[in-house]
Protein backbone atom coordinates (compact mmCIF):
# COMPACT_ATOMS: atom_id res chain seq x y z
CA UNK A 1 0.00 0.00 0.00
CA UNK A 2 1.70 3.35 -0.94
CA UNK A 3 1.57 6.28 0.95
CA UNK A 4 -0.84 9.45 -0.18
CA UNK A 5 2.08 11.48 -0.56
CA UNK A 6 3.61 9.01 -3.15
CA UNK A 7 1.11 9.14 -5.61
CA UNK A 8 1.18 11.29 -8.92
CA UNK A 9 -1.07 11.93 -11.56
CA UNK A 10 -1.58 9.92 -14.43
CA UNK A 11 -3.09 11.09 -17.68
CA UNK A 12 -3.11 9.46 -20.86
CA UNK A 13 -5.02 11.71 -23.80
CA UNK A 14 -6.04 10.40 -27.20
CA UNK A 15 -6.99 12.92 -30.19
CA UNK A 16 -10.82 12.09 -29.66
CA UNK A 17 -10.90 11.45 -25.80
CA UNK A 18 -8.93 11.55 -22.40
CA UNK A 19 -8.13 8.08 -22.35
CA UNK A 20 -7.40 7.75 -18.92
CA UNK A 21 -6.92 10.33 -15.90
CA UNK A 22 -6.13 9.30 -12.01
CA UNK A 23 -3.72 8.46 -9.41
CA UNK A 24 -0.89 6.57 -9.66
CA UNK A 25 2.12 4.70 -7.71
CA UNK A 26 3.72 3.91 -10.53
CA UNK A 27 3.69 3.72 -14.59
CA UNK A 28 5.72 1.43 -16.87
CA UNK A 29 5.79 1.18 -20.58
CA UNK A 30 7.95 1.29 -23.62
CA UNK A 31 10.18 4.30 -24.69
CA UNK A 32 11.90 3.90 -28.17
CA UNK A 33 15.33 3.75 -25.87
CA UNK A 34 13.92 0.86 -23.76
CA UNK A 35 11.05 0.18 -21.00
CA UNK A 36 11.36 2.68 -18.44
CA UNK A 37 9.00 2.69 -15.16
CA UNK A 38 8.07 5.87 -13.41
CA UNK A 39 7.99 6.92 -9.67
CA UNK A 40 6.82 10.17 -7.96
CA UNK A 41 9.34 12.87 -8.59
CA UNK A 42 11.04 11.75 -11.85
CA UNK A 43 13.34 14.43 -13.42
CA UNK A 44 11.70 16.26 -15.99
CA UNK A 45 11.77 14.30 -19.27
CA UNK A 46 9.95 14.08 -22.87
CA UNK A 47 10.08 10.79 -24.18
CA UNK A 48 8.74 8.96 -27.84
CA UNK A 49 6.62 6.26 -26.77
CA UNK A 50 7.22 2.84 -28.54
CA UNK A 51 4.39 0.32 -29.23
CA UNK A 52 3.92 -1.41 -26.41
CA UNK A 53 1.83 -2.59 -23.48
CA UNK A 54 1.52 0.34 -20.09
CA UNK A 55 0.82 -0.65 -16.49
CA UNK A 56 -0.42 1.86 -13.88
CA UNK A 57 0.00 1.06 -10.53
CA UNK A 58 -2.47 2.82 -8.16
CA UNK A 59 -2.19 3.44 -4.15
CA UNK A 60 -3.62 0.02 -3.28
CA UNK A 61 -1.34 -1.94 -5.52
CA UNK A 62 -3.60 -2.36 -8.23
CA UNK A 63 -2.65 -2.91 -11.77
CA UNK A 64 -4.29 -1.77 -15.20
CA UNK A 65 -3.23 -2.35 -18.32
CA UNK A 66 -3.56 -0.71 -21.49
CA UNK A 67 -2.03 -0.96 -24.92
CA UNK A 68 -0.70 2.06 -26.56
CA UNK A 69 0.84 2.42 -29.92
CA UNK A 70 3.36 5.35 -31.10
CA UNK A 71 2.77 8.80 -29.27
CA UNK A 72 4.89 10.50 -26.59
CA UNK A 73 4.82 11.13 -22.99
CA UNK A 74 5.73 14.05 -20.90
CA UNK A 75 7.29 13.36 -17.11
CA UNK A 76 6.54 15.75 -14.26
CA UNK A 77 8.14 15.99 -10.76
CA UNK A 78 3.90 15.20 -9.96
CA UNK A 79 2.66 14.43 -13.13
CA UNK A 80 2.81 11.82 -16.21
CA UNK A 81 0.82 12.51 -19.79
CA UNK A 82 1.03 9.85 -21.78
CA UNK A 83 -0.01 11.41 -25.37
CA UNK A 84 -0.82 8.93 -27.68
CA UNK A 85 -2.66 8.45 -31.08
CA UNK A 86 -3.71 5.35 -29.93
CA UNK A 87 -4.74 3.89 -26.80
CA UNK A 88 -7.15 0.90 -25.83
CA UNK A 89 -8.00 -0.99 -22.92
CA UNK A 90 -7.93 -4.70 -22.92
CA UNK A 91 -11.73 -5.35 -23.13
CA UNK A 92 -12.15 -3.42 -26.35
CA UNK A 93 -9.52 -5.42 -28.09
CA UNK A 94 -10.97 -7.96 -30.42
CA UNK A 95 -8.74 -11.24 -30.16
CA UNK A 96 -9.54 -12.98 -33.56
CA UNK A 97 -8.89 -9.34 -35.46
CA UNK A 98 -5.62 -8.94 -33.86
CA UNK A 99 -4.69 -12.87 -34.88
CA UNK A 100 -5.69 -12.15 -38.46
CA UNK A 101 -3.79 -8.61 -38.38
CA UNK A 102 -0.77 -10.62 -37.55
CA UNK A 103 -0.81 -13.54 -39.40
CA UNK A 104 -1.40 -11.16 -42.48
CA UNK A 105 1.83 -8.89 -41.69
CA UNK A 106 3.79 -11.94 -41.39
CA UNK A 107 2.74 -13.15 -44.33
CA UNK A 108 3.30 -10.10 -45.83
CA UNK A 109 7.15 -9.58 -44.66
CA UNK A 110 8.25 -12.75 -45.37
CA UNK A 111 6.60 -12.91 -49.28
CA UNK A 112 9.69 -10.42 -50.00
CA UNK A 113 7.26 -8.79 -52.46
CA UNK A 114 9.00 -5.87 -54.78
CA UNK A 115 6.75 -3.48 -54.28
CA UNK A 116 5.96 -4.27 -49.97
CA UNK A 117 5.80 -1.60 -47.39
CA UNK A 118 8.28 -2.71 -45.41
CA UNK A 119 7.82 -0.08 -42.64
CA UNK A 120 4.16 -0.18 -43.02
CA UNK A 121 3.55 -4.10 -42.42
CA UNK A 122 6.35 -4.04 -39.02
CA UNK A 123 4.06 -1.35 -37.90
CA UNK A 124 1.14 -3.41 -38.41
CA UNK A 125 2.65 -6.18 -37.14
CA UNK A 126 3.79 -4.49 -34.00
CA UNK A 127 0.81 -3.38 -33.08
CA UNK A 128 -0.92 -6.88 -33.57
CA UNK A 129 1.69 -8.28 -30.96
CA UNK A 130 1.24 -5.59 -28.38
CA UNK A 131 -2.85 -6.40 -28.62
CA UNK A 132 -2.51 -9.64 -28.39
CA UNK A 133 0.24 -9.45 -25.60
CA UNK A 134 -1.88 -7.62 -23.38
CA UNK A 135 -5.03 -10.11 -23.75
CA UNK A 136 -2.85 -12.89 -22.06
CA UNK B 1 -53.94 41.16 -59.36
CA UNK B 2 -52.58 37.82 -59.40
CA UNK B 3 -55.57 35.23 -59.44
CA UNK B 4 -56.59 33.06 -56.58
CA UNK B 5 -55.18 29.90 -58.09
CA UNK B 6 -51.59 31.59 -58.26
CA UNK B 7 -51.51 32.98 -55.12
CA UNK B 8 -52.64 29.28 -53.28
CA UNK B 9 -49.83 27.52 -55.77
CA UNK B 10 -46.83 30.09 -55.00
CA UNK B 11 -48.20 29.94 -51.25
CA UNK B 12 -48.18 25.69 -50.95
CA UNK B 13 -44.79 25.77 -52.86
CA UNK B 14 -43.33 28.25 -50.41
CA UNK B 15 -45.01 26.20 -47.72
CA UNK B 16 -43.11 22.64 -48.61
CA UNK B 17 -40.15 24.69 -49.19
CA UNK B 18 -40.29 25.47 -45.34
CA UNK B 19 -41.52 22.30 -44.48
CA UNK B 20 -37.82 21.23 -45.81
CA UNK B 21 -35.84 23.94 -44.24
CA UNK B 22 -37.09 23.32 -40.70
CA UNK B 23 -35.80 19.89 -41.03
CA UNK B 24 -32.56 20.63 -42.25
CA UNK B 25 -32.30 23.38 -39.46
CA UNK B 26 -33.50 20.27 -36.84
CA UNK B 27 -30.83 18.13 -38.59
CA UNK B 28 -28.31 20.43 -38.24
CA UNK B 29 -28.72 21.27 -34.78
CA UNK B 30 -28.25 17.46 -33.52
CA UNK B 31 -25.20 17.68 -35.97
CA UNK B 32 -23.93 20.56 -34.26
CA UNK B 33 -24.39 19.27 -31.11
CA UNK B 34 -22.13 15.69 -31.80
CA UNK B 35 -19.77 18.10 -33.39
CA UNK B 36 -19.06 20.42 -31.00
CA UNK B 37 -18.63 17.52 -28.14
CA UNK B 38 -16.51 15.89 -30.94
CA UNK B 39 -14.72 19.16 -31.03
CA UNK B 40 -14.50 19.92 -27.30
CA UNK B 41 -13.11 16.44 -26.78
CA UNK B 42 -9.87 16.95 -29.28
CA UNK B 43 -8.76 19.90 -27.03
CA UNK B 44 -6.54 18.58 -24.38
CA UNK B 45 -4.50 16.34 -26.97
CA UNK B 46 -3.83 19.40 -29.40
CA UNK B 47 -3.36 22.18 -26.02
CA UNK B 48 -0.83 19.22 -24.73
CA UNK B 49 1.13 18.58 -27.82
CA UNK B 50 1.29 22.66 -28.31
CA UNK B 51 3.11 22.96 -24.94
CA UNK B 52 5.17 20.70 -25.62
CA UNK B 53 6.30 21.72 -29.45
CA UNK B 54 6.84 25.37 -27.44
CA UNK B 55 8.67 24.09 -24.78
CA UNK B 56 11.36 22.25 -26.95
CA UNK B 57 11.35 25.51 -29.29
CA UNK B 58 11.84 27.41 -26.18
CA UNK B 59 15.11 25.02 -24.62
CA UNK B 60 16.99 25.05 -28.14
CA UNK B 61 16.43 28.00 -30.24
CA UNK B 62 19.79 26.47 -31.94
CA UNK B 63 18.03 23.40 -33.54
CA UNK B 64 18.55 22.96 -36.91
CA UNK B 65 15.97 21.24 -38.24
CA UNK B 66 13.91 21.09 -41.42
CA UNK B 67 10.64 21.72 -39.91
CA UNK B 68 11.91 24.79 -38.43
CA UNK B 69 12.86 27.02 -41.81
CA UNK B 70 11.34 27.24 -44.54
CA UNK B 71 12.58 25.50 -47.85
CA UNK B 72 13.99 26.60 -51.08
CA UNK B 73 10.94 26.46 -53.19
CA UNK B 74 8.71 29.54 -53.77
CA UNK B 75 5.82 27.53 -53.63
CA UNK B 76 3.54 27.34 -51.01
CA UNK B 77 0.57 24.69 -49.83
CA UNK B 78 -3.00 25.35 -48.49
CA UNK B 79 -4.91 22.91 -47.10
CA UNK B 80 -8.75 24.30 -47.88
CA UNK B 81 -11.46 22.73 -45.04
CA UNK B 82 -14.97 23.72 -46.27
CA UNK B 83 -18.06 21.48 -46.87
CA UNK B 84 -19.48 18.83 -48.97
CA UNK B 85 -22.47 20.35 -48.66
CA UNK B 86 -24.11 24.02 -49.77
CA UNK B 87 -26.80 25.82 -48.20
CA UNK B 88 -24.57 26.84 -45.02
CA UNK B 89 -24.80 30.80 -45.80
CA UNK B 90 -21.87 32.30 -46.47
CA UNK B 91 -19.96 29.76 -44.71
CA UNK B 92 -17.44 28.23 -47.52
CA UNK B 93 -17.24 31.65 -49.91
CA UNK B 94 -15.84 33.25 -46.56
CA UNK B 95 -13.50 30.33 -46.48
CA UNK B 96 -12.88 31.10 -50.13
CA UNK B 97 -12.42 34.35 -49.99
CA UNK B 98 -9.50 34.20 -47.19
CA UNK B 99 -7.35 32.50 -49.84
CA UNK B 100 -8.52 34.97 -52.83
CA UNK B 101 -7.83 37.82 -50.57
CA UNK B 102 -4.92 36.73 -48.63
CA UNK B 103 -2.63 38.41 -51.32
CA UNK B 104 -0.84 34.76 -52.37
CA UNK B 105 0.07 34.49 -55.91
CA UNK B 106 -2.31 32.33 -57.62
CA UNK B 107 0.04 30.56 -59.85
CA UNK B 108 2.30 29.82 -56.94
CA UNK B 109 -0.26 28.22 -54.35
CA UNK B 110 -1.25 24.38 -54.34
CA UNK B 111 -4.41 23.51 -53.03
CA UNK B 112 -4.95 20.35 -50.85
CA UNK B 113 -8.73 20.38 -50.97
CA UNK B 114 -10.76 18.82 -48.39
CA UNK B 115 -14.24 19.74 -48.85
CA UNK B 116 -16.01 19.74 -52.45
CA UNK B 117 -17.36 23.00 -52.29
CA UNK B 118 -13.98 24.91 -51.66
CA UNK B 119 -12.16 22.92 -54.09
CA UNK B 120 -15.05 23.76 -57.02
CA UNK B 121 -14.40 27.34 -56.20
CA UNK B 122 -10.94 27.43 -56.32
CA UNK B 123 -10.53 25.09 -59.13
CA UNK B 124 -13.05 27.26 -60.74
CA UNK B 125 -11.42 30.84 -59.78
CA UNK B 126 -8.00 29.12 -61.72
CA UNK B 127 -6.03 27.93 -58.60
CA UNK B 128 -4.19 24.53 -58.58
CA UNK B 129 -5.80 22.35 -56.77
CA UNK B 130 -2.83 19.09 -56.17
CA UNK B 131 -5.11 16.92 -53.86
CA UNK B 132 -8.12 16.75 -53.10
CA UNK B 133 -9.77 14.35 -49.43
CA UNK B 134 -13.24 15.57 -49.66
CA UNK B 135 -15.36 12.51 -48.87
CA UNK B 136 -13.43 12.42 -45.41
CA UNK B 137 -15.17 15.27 -44.49
CA UNK B 138 -18.60 13.41 -44.19
CA UNK B 139 -17.10 12.37 -40.46
CA UNK B 140 -13.11 12.90 -40.29
CA UNK B 141 -10.99 10.67 -37.82
CA UNK B 142 -7.59 11.56 -36.57
CA UNK B 143 -6.31 9.08 -39.28
CA UNK B 144 -8.01 10.92 -41.90
CA UNK B 145 -6.02 13.93 -40.74
CA UNK B 146 -2.93 12.04 -40.46
CA UNK B 147 -3.24 10.77 -44.22
CA UNK B 148 -3.68 14.32 -45.36
CA UNK B 149 -0.98 15.60 -42.83
CA UNK B 150 1.50 13.18 -44.02
CA UNK B 151 0.82 13.86 -47.94
CA UNK B 152 1.65 17.58 -47.03
CA UNK B 153 4.90 16.96 -44.97
CA UNK B 154 5.87 15.10 -47.66
CA UNK B 155 6.27 17.23 -50.29
CA UNK B 156 7.62 20.14 -47.51
CA UNK B 157 10.74 17.44 -47.01
CA UNK B 158 10.92 16.84 -50.50
CA UNK B 159 11.15 20.41 -50.92
CA UNK B 160 8.56 21.33 -53.12
CA UNK B 161 6.85 23.60 -50.84
CA UNK B 162 8.44 25.92 -48.66
CA UNK B 163 4.95 26.87 -46.63
CA UNK B 164 2.32 24.96 -45.52
CA UNK B 165 -0.98 27.01 -44.77
CA UNK B 166 -4.56 26.26 -43.13
CA UNK B 167 -7.63 27.70 -44.16
CA UNK B 168 -10.82 26.47 -41.89
CA UNK B 169 -13.79 28.12 -40.15
CA UNK B 170 -12.59 28.18 -36.75
CA UNK B 171 -15.96 27.61 -34.33
CA UNK B 172 -16.38 30.54 -31.94
CA UNK B 173 -19.65 29.46 -30.77
CA UNK B 174 -23.02 28.06 -32.07
CA UNK B 175 -23.32 31.48 -34.55
CA UNK B 176 -20.10 32.58 -35.13
CA UNK B 177 -17.09 31.14 -36.82
CA UNK B 178 -14.38 33.07 -37.46
CA UNK B 179 -12.50 32.22 -40.98
CA UNK B 180 -8.98 31.43 -40.12
CA UNK B 181 -5.56 31.18 -42.25
CA UNK B 182 -2.81 29.79 -40.09
CA UNK B 183 1.20 29.06 -41.11
CA UNK B 184 1.48 25.50 -39.72
CA UNK B 185 4.78 25.20 -41.08
CA UNK B 186 7.84 26.40 -40.65
CA UNK B 187 6.87 26.55 -37.36
CA UNK B 188 6.93 29.78 -35.44
CA UNK B 189 5.83 30.42 -31.83
CA UNK B 190 4.93 33.67 -30.71
CA UNK B 191 7.79 35.14 -28.47
CA UNK B 192 5.90 35.96 -25.40
CA UNK B 193 4.09 31.97 -25.79
CA UNK B 194 8.00 31.06 -25.85
CA UNK B 195 8.90 33.46 -22.99
CA UNK B 196 6.10 31.43 -20.42
CA UNK B 197 7.19 28.17 -20.90
CA UNK B 198 10.84 29.35 -20.11
CA UNK B 199 10.11 29.24 -16.45
CA UNK B 200 8.70 25.77 -15.85
CA UNK B 201 11.69 23.03 -14.29
CA UNK B 202 13.90 22.79 -17.66
CA UNK B 203 12.66 19.54 -19.67
CA UNK B 204 15.00 16.52 -20.70
CA UNK B 205 14.70 15.26 -23.63
CA UNK B 206 15.08 11.46 -24.65
CA UNK B 207 16.95 10.41 -27.03
CA UNK B 208 17.15 13.78 -27.69
CA UNK B 209 15.61 17.36 -28.98
CA UNK B 210 15.74 16.50 -32.80
CA UNK B 211 14.39 13.08 -32.61
CA UNK B 212 11.56 14.16 -30.58
CA UNK B 213 10.79 17.22 -32.59
CA UNK B 214 10.98 15.12 -35.98
CA UNK B 215 8.14 12.71 -34.03
CA UNK B 216 6.63 15.41 -31.90
CA UNK B 217 5.93 18.34 -34.87
CA UNK B 218 3.85 15.78 -37.60
CA UNK B 219 1.69 14.85 -35.05
CA UNK B 220 1.67 18.88 -33.79
CA UNK B 221 0.11 19.41 -37.58
CA UNK B 222 -1.86 16.20 -37.30
CA UNK B 223 -3.32 17.61 -34.39
CA UNK B 224 -3.97 21.04 -35.87
CA UNK B 225 -5.67 19.57 -38.97
CA UNK B 226 -7.60 17.12 -36.65
CA UNK B 227 -9.04 19.92 -34.37
CA UNK B 228 -9.34 22.19 -37.85
CA UNK B 229 -11.37 19.66 -38.94
CA UNK B 230 -13.53 18.55 -35.64
CA UNK B 231 -14.10 22.40 -35.72
CA UNK B 232 -14.98 23.22 -39.44
CA UNK B 233 -17.88 20.53 -39.26
CA UNK B 234 -19.02 22.40 -35.91
CA UNK B 235 -19.11 25.81 -38.06
CA UNK B 236 -20.39 24.20 -41.22
CA UNK B 237 -23.82 23.16 -39.11
CA UNK B 238 -23.72 26.29 -36.99
CA UNK B 239 -23.47 28.21 -39.88
CA UNK B 240 -26.75 26.22 -41.67
CA UNK B 241 -28.38 25.90 -39.02
CA UNK B 242 -28.32 29.60 -38.93
CA UNK B 243 -29.00 29.85 -42.66
CA UNK B 244 -31.94 27.42 -42.70
CA UNK B 245 -33.67 29.24 -39.18
CA UNK B 246 -33.52 32.70 -41.01
CA UNK B 247 -34.86 30.89 -44.24
CA UNK B 248 -37.76 29.54 -41.99
CA UNK B 249 -38.27 32.32 -41.04
CA UNK B 250 -38.36 34.65 -44.24
CA UNK B 251 -40.69 31.37 -45.53
CA UNK B 252 -43.08 32.55 -43.03
CA UNK B 253 -43.01 35.70 -43.98
CA UNK B 254 -44.26 35.39 -47.25
CA UNK B 255 -46.83 32.77 -46.37
CA UNK B 256 -48.59 35.43 -44.43
CA UNK B 257 -48.28 38.08 -46.52
CA UNK B 258 -49.73 35.62 -49.01
CA UNK B 259 -52.21 34.45 -47.36
CA UNK B 260 -53.88 38.23 -47.15
CA UNK B 261 -53.38 38.85 -50.57
CA UNK B 262 -55.00 35.77 -50.89
CA UNK B 263 -57.97 36.63 -48.64
CA UNK B 264 -58.10 39.53 -50.64
CA UNK B 265 -58.62 38.51 -53.55
CA UNK B 266 -60.91 35.75 -52.61
CA UNK B 267 -63.10 38.74 -50.78
CA UNK B 268 -62.45 40.57 -54.13
CA UNK B 269 -63.93 38.46 -56.41
CA UNK B 270 -67.13 37.32 -53.81
CA UNK B 271 -67.98 40.94 -54.05
CA UNK B 272 -67.58 41.12 -57.63
CA UNK B 273 -70.24 38.37 -58.15
CA UNK B 274 -72.33 40.14 -55.59
CA UNK B 275 -72.42 42.88 -57.74
CA UNK B 276 -72.98 41.10 -60.96
CA UNK B 277 -75.96 39.63 -59.33
CA UNK B 278 -77.70 42.84 -58.02
CA UNK B 279 -76.83 44.61 -61.54
CA UNK B 280 -78.44 41.69 -62.90
CA UNK B 281 -81.71 41.63 -60.62
CA UNK B 282 -82.14 45.14 -60.97
CA UNK B 283 -81.69 44.84 -64.63
CA UNK B 284 -85.00 42.48 -64.61
CA UNK B 285 -86.85 44.19 -62.67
Amino acid sequence: MAEEKNLFDVEIICPDRVFHSGKAYMIEYNTTEGQIGVYKNHAPITNVIAPGVVTITDGSDKKITAAVHSGFATILQDKVTLLAEVAEWPDEIDVKRAQEAKERAEKRLSEHKEDLDVKRAEVALKKALVRLEIKK
Amino acid sequence: MASMKDIKQRKSSIQSTQQITKAMKLVSTVKLQKAKTRAENANPFFNHVYNTVSSILAKSKDINHPYLKPGDSDRIAVVVITSNRGLAGGYNSNVVKLITESGFDKDKVDIYAIGGKGRDSLDHKGYHVVSDDSPIMEAPTYEDAKAVCDKVLESFVKGEISEIYLAYAHFKNTVVNVPTLMKLLPVDMEAEEVEETKASAPMGFEPNEEEVLEMVIPKYITSLFYGALMEAVASENGARMQAMDSATSNAEEMISDLSLKYNRARQGAITQELTEIIAGAQAIS
